[in-house]
């Protein structure tokens, strides 16, 4: 039986199909989205996390568990047989091992024990030099960046008159937001590097970084001082206030918040990027942490490890072999988790300061 | 324009609503506080004020009344230089005396001058702080620390603009937490904090209730004893209502400035009577 034919029944049933049809795409372009971030994520996770989770020791003293994976520096494995068994061990323990084992073997008569161990890059120890780089690497990058962004921020929207001179400088900083970071990387290595001759250094890191973001952090930060009323200003100002005052007290409080959103995804971008710092900051393997210097100004004159590089690193400049997917994985993980953890405590902090200050 | 120049037969016209007016007798002959002469104002080309002659005097309520565009806020805002954050604005000819001082002369700090003319703008803007803070934002801004004194201050402000009674004990609460005719006498407190002589209200009430109305310009009529008041308005029986002597703008220009009473009752000019009577604006 059909349904009854009247003035609002629809004639035209393929109308109704397309309707159906593009809702249908729409929604499957969503959930497309969806899945490829669950996938990257729980890929990276299931396999990361063995790296994480296997790698906890007990220990002699205070805090009595360590995490191998999280708080040592990477070293080769050793894979070997001995008496019969199959032995993966890293540099350091291989070595006292073999002493150990030729000390036990003179001492009872034997003949010394033959080492025979094939070594695998990397594939043994942990990330920690990588995870302190990439910490230095965000603080230093966003403190320039955000003194920086937010002080021109604040000339671009409150001193500065309209005219061809500022509307020249905003079309800079959008130029400069579209520009590639591998192009970053080569300008900071050619001005900072060589030009200023800081060489492969935190510092030429940190402000190849900065530039890369500072337009972002303009950009919204601009718009976070646009969005305090008017009125706070004539208020502030009609009662004595200069403008300085008025924008540190009655301006920047409110906007702060706003200008923290435009940080967390600049810490994002900052940890992340791998182009800028491969020429300007980051090292391949160093043995030494970054606060082990002779004197304070060589701190900021060395370079770092750093996550995304190290996982450039050991995906493809190294042998791949049954024992790199471990420190690929778990790098990429930590990685992830230490974002979340940089972006998630900004977050608390905005949400903190939004709190305060509601109009 | 057609209906500015009135007809010789509006005069014999009575009024469409005559306002109430308290009749004046004080306001004869008195001290003038800000002398304007020969004012030419310019927002970049354009000229919005022409040729200003007024002397507005000391502890009075002088009203600016005429249709929008006609130049009242502008002038008001020449008052205490708030005129000056607008690009390319200028004062091309003519001077404003405040005690005998050139307010646009080379010697005088605006910011100073803003502490001695305060403003309460149309939309009440309370700081998003506490009201206690909101009071003492001028001082803390002139560097008071003493507790004593700023408590001192907030409380005495806050009789002053009639706000005590109903915040004090709730200080630390946000400003903006106050209904929108206690946010505007909020602003009135926060002027009044910083001791100025004259108070600037550029449309006070437009937002408000006729309840919360009533109450600012009860205020007002308290405030006149310490301050020199210079309110700007659409209505005009606000104007009638609270001040002492009324000054008409239109197009610019000055067009009429009295006692109150007689620009309500008894204007000279004839756009003034078309203007008071209802028959434009």
């Amino acid at each position: 039986m059909t349904a009854p034919f009247h003035r609002y029944t629809s004639r035209r049933g393929f109308q109704r199909r397309t309707e159906s049809t593009i809702v249908w795409f729409f929604r499957f372009a969503t959930y497309v989205i969806l899945l490829c971030g669950v996938f990257i994520i729980g890929n990276i996770c299931l396999k990361g996390l063995p790296a994480v989770t296997g790698a906890f020791r007990s220990l002699e003293q205070f805090p009595y568990v360590t995490n191998t994976f999280i708080f040592e520096a990477p070293e080769s494995l050793y894979v070997f047989k001995h008496e019969g068994v199959k032995r993966e061990m890293g540099d350091a323990e291989y070595r006292a091992f073999r002493e150990t084992e030729t000390a036990r073997a003179t001492a009872e008569g034997r003949p010394v024990p033959e080492f025979k161990a094939s070594s695998y890059v990397y594939a043994a120890g942990g990330i920690w030099p990588c995870i302190v780089g990439t910490l230095l690497l965000v603080v230093g990058a966003m403190t320039i960046a955000l003194l920086l962004g937010v002080a021109s921020a604040i000339f671009l929207s409150e001193y500065a008159r309209d005219g061809a001179f500022v509307r020249f400088i905003r079309l800079a900083i959008l130029n400069l937001a579209g520009v590639p970071s591998i192009v970053f990387g080569l300008f900071g290595f050619a001005m900072f590097v060589l030009y200023f001759n800081w060489n492969v250094s935190l510092m030429a890191g940190w402000f190849t970084l900065a530039f890369m973001v500072l337009p972002v952090v303009i950009t919204a930060s601009e718009e976070a001082l646009k969005a305090v009323p008017k009125g706070f200003r004539e208020g502030s100002l009609a009662l004595g206030a200069t403008k300085w005052q008025t924008i540190r007290k009655n301006v920047l409080p409110y906007a702060l918040p706003g200008i923290l959103t435009s940080s967390i995804l600049g810490i994002a971008r900052v940890a992340g990027e791998t182009a800028p710092i491969m020429f300007t900051a980051a090292y391949v393997v160093r043995d030494k942490l970054p606060w082990e210097v002779a004197k304070f100004s060589d701190f900021f004159f060395q370079g770092v490890m750093a996550l995304p590089y190290h996982i450039y690193v050991v995906s493809s400049k190294i042998p791949q072999n049954a024992y790199t997917q471990r420190v690929q994985y778990g790098t990429a993980f930590v990685f992830l988790g230490l974002v979340a953890l940089i972006a998630g405590s900004s977050i608390l902090l905005r949400n903190k300061l939004r709190g305060r200050y509601q109009w | 324009m057609e209906n500015t120049s009135p007809a010789s037969a509006s005069s014999s016209r009575p009024l469409a609503t005559p306002p109430r007016v308290a009749r004046q007798d004080d306001t004869a002959a008195l001290p003038t506080l800000i002398d304007v002469k020969g004012l030419d104002f310019y927002y970049g080309a354009k000229q919005a004020l022409f040729d200003i002659n007024i002397a507005i005097p000391d502890r009075r309520v002088t009203a600016f009344i005429g249709p929008s565009g006609c130049g009242k806020s502008t002038l008001l805002r020449c008052l205490n230089r708030m005129n000056d954050l607008i690009d390319g604005t200028a004062v091309k000819r003519g001077e404003i005396k405040i005690r005998d001082i050139d307010i646009y002369g080379p010697s005088v700090d605006p910011i100073e001058l803003r502490k001695r003319v305060g403003m309460v703008f149309q939309k009440s803007n309370p700081f998003p702080k506490s009201i206690y803070e909101n009071i003492i934002y001028g001082l803390r801004i002139q560097g008071v620390k003493s507790k004593t004194k700023l408590d001192e201050v907030v409380e005495k402000s806050l009789r002053g603009a009639a706000l005590w009674d109903e915040v004090k004990d709730r200080l630390h609460e946000s400003g903006l937490s106050l209904s929108g005719g206690q946010q505007q006498r909020l602003c009135i407190a926060r002027t009044i904090a910083v001791a100025p002589e004259v108070i600037l209200m550029d449309e006070p009430c437009s937002a408000l209730d006729p309840i919360a109305t009533a109450k600012v310009e009860e205020l007002i009529h308290e405030l006149k004893k310490q301050f020199t008041i210079i309110i700007v308005t659409h209505s005009m029986q606000q104007a009638a209502r609270c001040s002492d002597r009324t000054a008409f703008f239109y197009m610019g220009k000055l067009i009429e400035f009295d006692e109150t009473h007689n620009i309500f009752m008894n204007p000279k000019n004839p756009q003034t009577e078309a203007y008071v009577s209802g028959r434009f604006g």
